[in-house]
Formats: C-alpha cells, structure tokens, sequence
C-alpha cells in the first residue's frame, strides 16, 4: 500500500464530523500553528516541503506565498480553487465530500500563515450538494473555536465563507474566478498584476487548489523535510489521481508520486486493468487540457525506461512525445475508441467554455468543433485535417489565458499521434450515430 | 406572480449580502440569483434579475450579463425536472450519447426540448466531476451516476410521482446559511 497523507481517513464512519475528525487528529495543524508557529515558519516549510500546486499548473506553493504582497493596512485573501471542471478531474469533490474538515483545517492553518483574516472556497455550482457538507463543517469548526474571533485564544482572526458558482469552466482559471467572486462574468484578466499584488477588490490575494491546501495540513503536522522524503524528485509528496474511462476500478486514488504508469494502471492496488480484457490504446494523463498519449509513449520513455506518474516523468519528450501531470484528471482508453470522436467531445467542451474575450481562443475553438464535426459526419478532406493543426497552432500562445492552450494541445497531439485515424475518417466516412454539436443546443 | 422574496430567503439573502466586506456587496449577485432561480420557479425572468438588482442597489445590465454568461441560470421556463446529462470524454468513453437518445426516446423529447406537460427538460452539459461514475446525469442538486437505462427509468419514474419542482438551491442548504 502506498502512503497516504490526505486519504488516510476518508473510510472512517462518521469522518465527515467533527468530533470523529478531531479524533483522528484533526486540527493539530491548526493547534500547532498558531500557538507555536509565527507565519513566516510556516512559509518557511512550505516551501521546505517542494509541495506545487495541485490545480493543474504545478507552481511551488511555498513560493507563490512568499510573493504575497503585504502592505499596511490593506485586507489579504486566501480563496480556494474549488471550481474542478477540467474534464475527468474529480478529486476535489472526492476529498471535500469524503473529509471536509481537511479542507476547513488546511484553510485555517494556510490563512494564518498568509495573514490573511477572511477567505473563501469558491466551489462549482453543481457541487451544491457539497456547499451543504462544506456549510455543515465550517459551523462546527466555528463552534469549536476554530474560526472566528480569537481562535484558540491565539488572538487570530479568521472567517471563512464559501461562494458558489454557476456553471462556468473557464472560473477555474485564478483571475477569471476571482471576477466571479466579485459578482461579474468569468472573464480573465490580464497579468500583471497578479492576484498576489492585486487580486480580490484590488487586494493582495492567493488562490490554490482544494488538494494543495489540503496538504498544507500534513506538511505542517510532520514538517516541510519529512513532507519532502515522500516522491521523487521534484515530485514531493502524494497526488491524487482521478481515474476514469475504461479502466475496471474507476476512482481517486492518492499515489506517491514516482510509482509507474503501467502499475496505476495495471495493479489491482489502482485501476485494476483495462476493462473486458481489452488492450490499452491511450491515455489523457492529466485533465482533457494535456496532450493525449497512445500506450507505448504512455508508457515508456524514448530511452525505453518506464514513465513514472510525477511532473518529471510525464512531461518527459516535451510536447512531441510527452505530456503532462496537469490536474491529475486520468482518463483511459481502450483499443475499441475513436480517436477523433474523443476529440470532438473536447473541442465542443473548449468551444462551449471560451469565454469570448479573445478572438484566436473564441473563433478558433468554434472552428475547431465545427471541422470535426464535419469530419465525423463523413464530409471531411485531407485539407480539413492540415487547417485543423494551423488553426490550433494560432491559437496557442496568442491568448489572454491558457484556455488558447489548452483547447490547442489536445487536438495538435491527436493529429500528432493519431493522423492516420483522421484520415481513414476522411477517406471511408463513417455514419457516426449521434453528433451532438454545440449549436444545435444552444436553445436549451 | 409578484416577484419578491419570500421573508424567510429575504433574511438568507441579506445574510450571504452581510458576509462581503463594506462597498463588495456585488459580489453577492450569483448566490443571489441561484436563490431567485430556486424560488422564481427554476428561472430567471428579467422580473427576477430586476429584482435582485435592486436589492444590490446594481444596475440591471450588471445582473443580466452575469445570467447570461452561466450556464446553470435558465433564461427560459424549464420543466419541473431539468435532466442533465454530461456529455464530455469520460461519460461519452461509458455510453452517455445512449442514455441521451434513450431519455429522447422514453420522454419523446429532443434535447433542449421540454415535455409538454412540463415535467422535462432535457439538455446535454460539460463534465460534472463524476468521470469516475460515468455515465451521469444531474436532475436539481442530485446526482445520479453509474447510469443504466433501467436506473435512468427508475428516476424519471420518481421524479414523475413526486411531481415536485428539482432546484439547484434546496431548502436543506438555505436552512444551512
Ligand atoms: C481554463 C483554466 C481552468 C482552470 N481550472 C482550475 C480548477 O478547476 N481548479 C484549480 O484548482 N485550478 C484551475 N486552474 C488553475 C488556476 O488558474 C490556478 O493556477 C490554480 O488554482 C492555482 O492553485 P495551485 O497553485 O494550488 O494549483 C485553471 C486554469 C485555467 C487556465
Ligand atoms: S483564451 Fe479563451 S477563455 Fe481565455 S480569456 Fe481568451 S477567450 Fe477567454
Ligand atoms: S466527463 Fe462526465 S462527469 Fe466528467
């Protein structure tokens, strides 16, 4: 079995309330911080611990916190990425419906180390059924002393609220989120400034994710060093997966980073195998947002190693032969998938989410969409697959937020890896069933 | 219909508009257009935005671009039942698009479509974070996952007998706030 360190408890009957919580050490990192602990040795092991960001980006957290701004007298704000929309990413709502109080400590302790004294967990508006787990949580922390005025006698403030969104991918995305929370479309902002110098209301502000606060709470406990022996390399601690598509046991696993892919995917301790006995044909590694991978390079590296499951490994090969951790969103196929119909299923997805704002990502993703729409209803030509890999190559780099990219990627390394099944799409088209496309929809 | 809070959300509405700091109270207007949207029969008509506007001291325009930008407001009357499947990778990868035409067929509705009794709507959405039950579908603030056609009968079944209006926002997390 492999370590855990956020999933340990989360079979525990009743772990979903306090005082079960505060039996299996819950709050011990909120105890120790504030009564032991000054903010800045907080940070300090933090970044000890070579924790990086879990939302998708894999920036080191301890250094986006010491880039808060602190002036005199200006309200900080700690928000939490809880809005988890990448596709085949639900780890988040795992761990919030499992171990709310995970979160709720982690938002404490890493609220005092920023000096931050009013925060919000922003979370999807479909997860609505976990606002009530969450709501439940934050009012028996409050009951117990550990929000609110003067915590633990600590003389620290802390409220916490969380906010609901309403549908929108691209409010994931730090800035876009934190328009959202100000009451306005989701569009992102332009950086600089970073939230770090002006975020909330203009205000210095740090944003992460559910996961990486979550760790905020073991790093504290065993401290930054002992958090850092955990993984490989740069690949500090533990990750949660979430592994879905056809795979025998579907789920969230937390794995030590630097196990094998063909283990996580193979072992019984995992995914248990492809589902029916069929043979693995590819992988989208980490969310629908990173370049997808057929079995060999999934598996093993051009020097013939085997891929680990860290940043490192995954990026290995860079862009032509590799890809990336992303949010750990792991979805697997079997030898039966369309490739392209896959990749509809994305580029609809990216099409749907744009937020408008700039041409490339708002022209191009509907453009996208619409060739491969054609190409699967059995209208394609060669043509469409070369104009399908220039326009995701404009896209990329020439917008204002990395949804360019992200819409980009997946259908560049498709046609990179795939290019044959594009063209047996165009030169035997096939009746595909059911093409659903976004226009057809708009109506609803 | 008089559009108006009840007293009881007008009270929950003033909480969750306290929790801003001084000046920030816009930024009340999404968990205060999911409360409209519950208690104004599953949409938001401009009477309901106008309304909310108001008790923001905001412009109309300012709630109507935020409705228009969300995909869970509902600019239109929806049926009691709003069905929604999530259409994207994983849930396609386990059979999504069957359960769409197998919902289609039973209700004898196209997506995007309401019954004619106003019992149903059906509409196709992006990934829920439920990849790993997949195929799923989300009717209120309830989650059905692992679908078959049989368990996807079983629901609409319910939902019919039950006869009651499924929101987002139920009273179970309004009592919460
Ligand atoms: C289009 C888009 C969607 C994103 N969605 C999420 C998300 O759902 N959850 C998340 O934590 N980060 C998401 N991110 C990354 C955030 O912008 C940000 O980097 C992250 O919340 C920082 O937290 P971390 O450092 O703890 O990872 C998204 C980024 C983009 C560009
Ligand atoms: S890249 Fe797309 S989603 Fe991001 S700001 Fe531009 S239009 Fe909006
Ligand atoms: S792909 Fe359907 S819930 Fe994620």
């Amino acid at each position: 079995m492999g370590k855990k360190l956020l999933l340990e408890h989360d079979h525990v009957p009743g772990i979903q309330g306090y005082e079960v919580y505060r039996q299996h050490g819950g709050y011990q990192s909120v105890e120790k911080a504030v009564k032991t602990m000054s903010p800045e040795a907080i940070v300090e092991e933090v970044k000890k611990s070579g924790l990086r960001g879990r939302g998708g980006a894999g920036f080191p957290t301890g250094m986006k916190w010491s880039f808060l701004a602190k002036p005199e007298g200006v309200a900080r704000y700690l928000v939490c990425n809880a809005d988890e929309s990448e596709p085949g990413t639900f780890k988040d709502r795992y761990l919030m419906s499992r171990i709310p109080h995970l979160l709720v400590e982690g938002m404490i302790t890493s609220s005092f180390a920023l000096g931050v004294n009013t925060a919000f967990i922003y979370i999807r508006g479909e997860y609505y059924y976990i606002v009530r787990i969450l709501e439940n949580a934050i009012a028996e922390a409050y009951a117990n002393g550990f929000l609110g005025k003067n915590i633990l006698g600590s003389g620290y403030n802390l409220d916490l609220h969380v906010q609901v969104g309403a549908g929108a991918y691209i409010c994931g995305e730090e800035t876009a989120l934190l328009e959202s929370l100000e009451g306005k479309r989701g569009n992102p902002r332009i950086k600089p400034p970073f939230p770090a110098i002006a975020g909330l209301y203009g205000c210095p502000t740090v944003v992460n994710n559910v996961e990486t606060i979550a760790a905020v709470v073991p790093i504290v406990n065993q401290g930054g060093d002992a958090y850092a022996q955990i993984g490989i390399g740069k690949s500090a601690g533990t990750k949660l997966i979430s592994a879905s598509g056809h795979i025998n046991k579907p789920g969230v696993y937390e794995i030590e980073m630097g196990i094998t892919v063909e283990d996580f995917i193979y072992s019984d301790e995992y995914c248990g195998g492809i589902k029916n006995g069929k043979k693995l044909k590819a992988v989208v590694a980490g969310g629908s947002s990173v370049p997808i991978l057929p079995a060999d390079k999934i598996l093993t590296l051009a020097n013939g190693e085997k891929r680990l499951m860290s940043y490192e490994s995954l990026s290995d090969g860079g862009f032509g032969g590799g890809t990336m951790l992303g949010s750990g969103g792991f979805i697997v196929m079997d030898e039966t998938t369309s490739i392209v119909e896959n990749l509809f299923t994305f580029a609809r997805f990216y099409h749907h989410e744009s937020c408008g704002q700039c041409s490339p990502c708002r022209e191009g993703t509907a453009w996208m969409e619409k060739i491969l729409h054609k190409i699967m209803d059995g209208h394609g030509t060669l043509a469409d697959i070369d104009l399908l890999w220039e326009i995701q190559a404009k896209i990329e780099g020439n917008t204002i937020c990395p949804l360019g990219d992200a819409a980009a990627w997946p259908v560049a390394s498709a046609i990179r890896h795939f290019r044959s099944e594009f063209e047996e799409y165009v030169s035997n088209p096939k009746s595909v069933k059911v093409v659903r496309h976004y226009d057809a929809m708009q109506n609803a | 219909m008089e559009i108006k809070f009840s007293e009881d959300t007008l009270a929950v509405a003033n909480k969750i508009i306290a929790r801003y700091p001084e000046g920030k109270q816009k930024s009340a207007l999404i968990p205060l257009l999911h409360l409209a949207q519950a208690e104004f029969e599953g949409w938001l008509s401009p009477e309901a935005m106008d309304y909310v506007a108001s008790l923001l001291h905001i412009k109309p325009i300012e709630a109507y671009e935020v409705a228009s930008f969300y995909s869970m407001f509902n600019l239109k009357p929806v049926g009691k039942c709003l069905i929604e499947v999530c259409r994207t990778s994983s849930c396609w990868l386990r059979g999504s698009n069957e359960i769409v035409e197998h919902i289609e067929k039973k209700l004898g509705i196209k997506e995007g479509e309401t019954t004619t009794d106003g019992m149903f709507t059906l509409k196709t959405v992006e990934c829920l974070g439920s990849c790993g039950t997949a195929p799923m579908m989300m009717i209120g603030a309830q989650y059905h996952e692992n679908l078959t056609y049989e368990k996807v009968d079983k629901v609409l079944e319910q939902c019919k007998t039950d006869g009651s209006r499924k929101t987002y926002l139920d009273k179970v997390v309004i009592d919460k706030y």
